[in-house]
């Protein structure tokens, strides 16, 4: 049963190989659970196919393109902030809505607690089936998403607690209601507030991390990204249409972009990669949960203990000392 | 595309074609009404330099930052090379970057200035833009100064990656530092005004103006209607359009701009206008 389910499974070509390991793993399983006496053979078999597996997973990651990284992102089976929630925090309140226009579902807001920490959540959230994903509008936040979190940060500065943010958006929604009601201006306001908020702000990016529409949750003084998140200016896709005129070189736009996880290490933009299970998040999300509650404690840990006029000065320097140029 | 023309590729005749209402107009009375076309106030497309001309008192403007240029962080290429498509720009615009920032007078005001230039590379904001910006906004900060910007941009710029994006958060945070002193940022939107410069800097102005009929946006409208896969409605995103929905304080003619900043100031700044 199981192996069928996985046979069903979404995926990429990329990863194939692997998946059919699986299937051939989880049949051996059960066998073993039917022929009791045969249980020391079996178990043999099926290590050696996870070695064998495990190895090609390995592989797959050691050779990933970054369009693949891409996909991976966006893998239909990773785990999503609904997933991750009950998983990384030990209590959540969810909080709607902005107060001023409506409850942009892309975005879901909240208090959590995490051993002794109490925090601010702010989460984007894709949605995993068809009816979700339109309810959530496919993770694409409208202005009242913004202003929604910023309600929440502003609730986070009075009381004290510190906000946690997790990424996870294809970018802003390109509507028209969504300019109506001042897209740009909301994002501006969320950048900027965060900047100066006085309590501190974790960031990390689990899946997309595209644009303003990342940006606008996204100002803090720790930035960590899963280690098959992206994090870009633009989609590889939207920078193909527009560099290339052919939406098809989004591989080309991927590679050129630099916006894998390493690479933002390496420009500093973000300042922690969080280990993701062998193969991508969707292989294990219990276990890349528990790696964001490690991180995520840590981290809650650390800023408690620096006083918020120094946090402001360095969150302020973070920022300020991003960007490379020349002179003439 | 008409609507980006710069004023020196219009032809070097006696008439010239309106962006607006299309029709042959005379160039001596257009450039004598600050680049507006006489017959219809469609407001051509100018530059930064020309910003300086028409907003600021004449001989007062001290560019700052003048030197700063794209280092090319990502080694970016598409069809063309990134460092290619600079150098041709350099050479077009006789500019350095997509900004222009300095101190000037504005009626005998001092402030600092920021002129974005739509010939560079689309007014995009990568690493410079967003430097020069903030440095603006740092002096303005220490100085006391008044900011006046004009933005004119297709948003941030792709070939430096997600450290154009960073450029974002770092204006920003610059801005919320002058919000905090109580020193005034009047922002003039042009046309176009639109992605990561609509959603940073240019949106965080105490008072946040637009001229005549730009267009002003986070998604550019190309976008938008490939998106919903619906034509726009007519005078969507235009400032006509931002000022109905709440999002400007007021619409400005090009001619009034210089004044229209003068008198604000006088109002959000007494003291410190000199």
């Amino acid at each position: 049963m199981r192996r069928k389910a996985r046979r069903g499974q979404p995926g990429y070509e990329f990863e194939a190989g692997a998946v059919e390991l699986d299937g051939q793993i989880e049949e051996l399983r059960e066998e073993t659970d039917q022929e009791e006496q045969e249980k020391e053979h079996f178990a043999a078999r099926i290590e050696a196919l996870e070695e064998q597996r495990d190895r090609l997973l390995a592989e797959i990651v050691e050779n990933l393109t970054p369009y693949q990284h891409v996909k991976l992102a966006r893998h239909p089976l990773r785990p999503q902030s609904a997933d991750y929630i009950p998983q990384v925090f030990d209590d959540f309140i969810e909080l709607h809505g902005d107060r001023r226009f409506g409850d942009d579902k892309a975005i879901i807001t909240g208090l959590a607690r995490l051993e002794g920490h109490r925090v601010v959540l702010i989460a984007q959230q894709k949605g995993r089936d068809t009816h979700e994903k339109l309810e959530r509008n496919f993770g694409m936040p409208n202005p009242e998403g913004y202003r929604k979190a910023l309600a929440k940060m502003a609730l986070a500065e009075k009381f004290a607690l510190p906000v946690v943010s997790f990424i996870d958006t294809p970018g802003a929604a390109p509507a028209v209601e969504a300019e109506e009601r001042g897209q740009g201006m909301a994002i501006a306001e969320n950048i900027c507030r965060m900047s100066g908020l006085r309590t501190p702000i974790v960031i990390l990016v689990t899946g997309e991390g595209c644009s303003g529409g990342a940006l606008g949750i996204g100002v803090g003084d720790r930035f960590a990204m899963l280690e098959n998140a992206y994090y870009s200016v633009i989609s590889p896709e939207g920078c193909a249409a527009i560099l290339w005129r052919d939406s098809e070189k989004a591989d080309q736009a991927a590679a050129s972009l630099k916006l894998t996880a390493g690479d933002m290490l390496e420009l500093g933009v973000v300042d922690e990669i969080i280990e993701e299970p062998l193969g991508g998040a969707h292989r294990d999300p219990k276990q890349t949960a528990a790696n964001i509650r490690a991180y995520l404690k840590a981290k809650l840990e650390e800023l408690r203990a620096i006083p918020i006029e120094q946090l402001l000065e360095e969150r302020y320097q973070r920022y300020r000392t991003l960007g490379t140029h020349a002179r003439t | 595309m008409r609507f980006f023309r710069k004023k020196k590729a219009m032809p070097d005749g006696v008439f010239v074609k309106c962006g607006g209402c299309g029709e042959m107009v005379y160039q001596k009375k257009v450039e004598e009404r600050l680049q507006v076309c006489p017959e219809c106030n469609y407001h051509f497309p100018i530059g930064a330099w020309d910003r300086v001309r028409y907003h600021t008192d004449e001989g007062t403007f001290e560019e700052m930052d003048k030197g700063l240029r794209s280092a090319d962080p990502l080694e970016f290429v598409a069809e063309k090379a990134y460092v290619d498509q600079i150098a041709s720009d350099l050479e077009k615009t006789g500019l350095n970057e997509a900004v222009l920032c300095g101190t000037c007078g504005v009626e005998g005001r001092e402030v600092v200035f920021i002129a974005m230039d739509f010939a560079f590379r689309g007014g995009s904001m990568g690493c410079v833009v967003g430097e020069k910006v903030t440095r603006a906004a740092e002096l303005s900060c220490r100085q006391g100064l008044p900011l006046v910007s004009v933005s004119c941009s297709g948003g941030a710029r792709m070939q430096e990656g997600a450290l154009s994006l960073m450029q974002m958060a770092k204006s920003c945070a610059a801005l919320h530092r002058l919000h905090e002193k109580g020193i005034p940022y009047v922002s003039i939107m042009a046309h176009p005004t639109t992605g990561g410069v609509t959603a940073s800097w240019s949106s965080l102005g105490d008072v946040i103006m637009a001229e005549p009929g730009a267009l002003i946006g986070f998604a550019g409208p190309r976008v938008i209607e490939q998106t919903i896969k619906q034509k726009l409605p007519e005078g969507f995103q235009t400032a006509e359009f931002l000022l109905e929905h709440g999002f400007l304080d007021m619409i400005v003619e090009r001619k009034d701009i210089k004044s229209t900043v003068a008198k604000l100031l006088d109002y959000l700044a007494p003291l410190s206008s000199g």
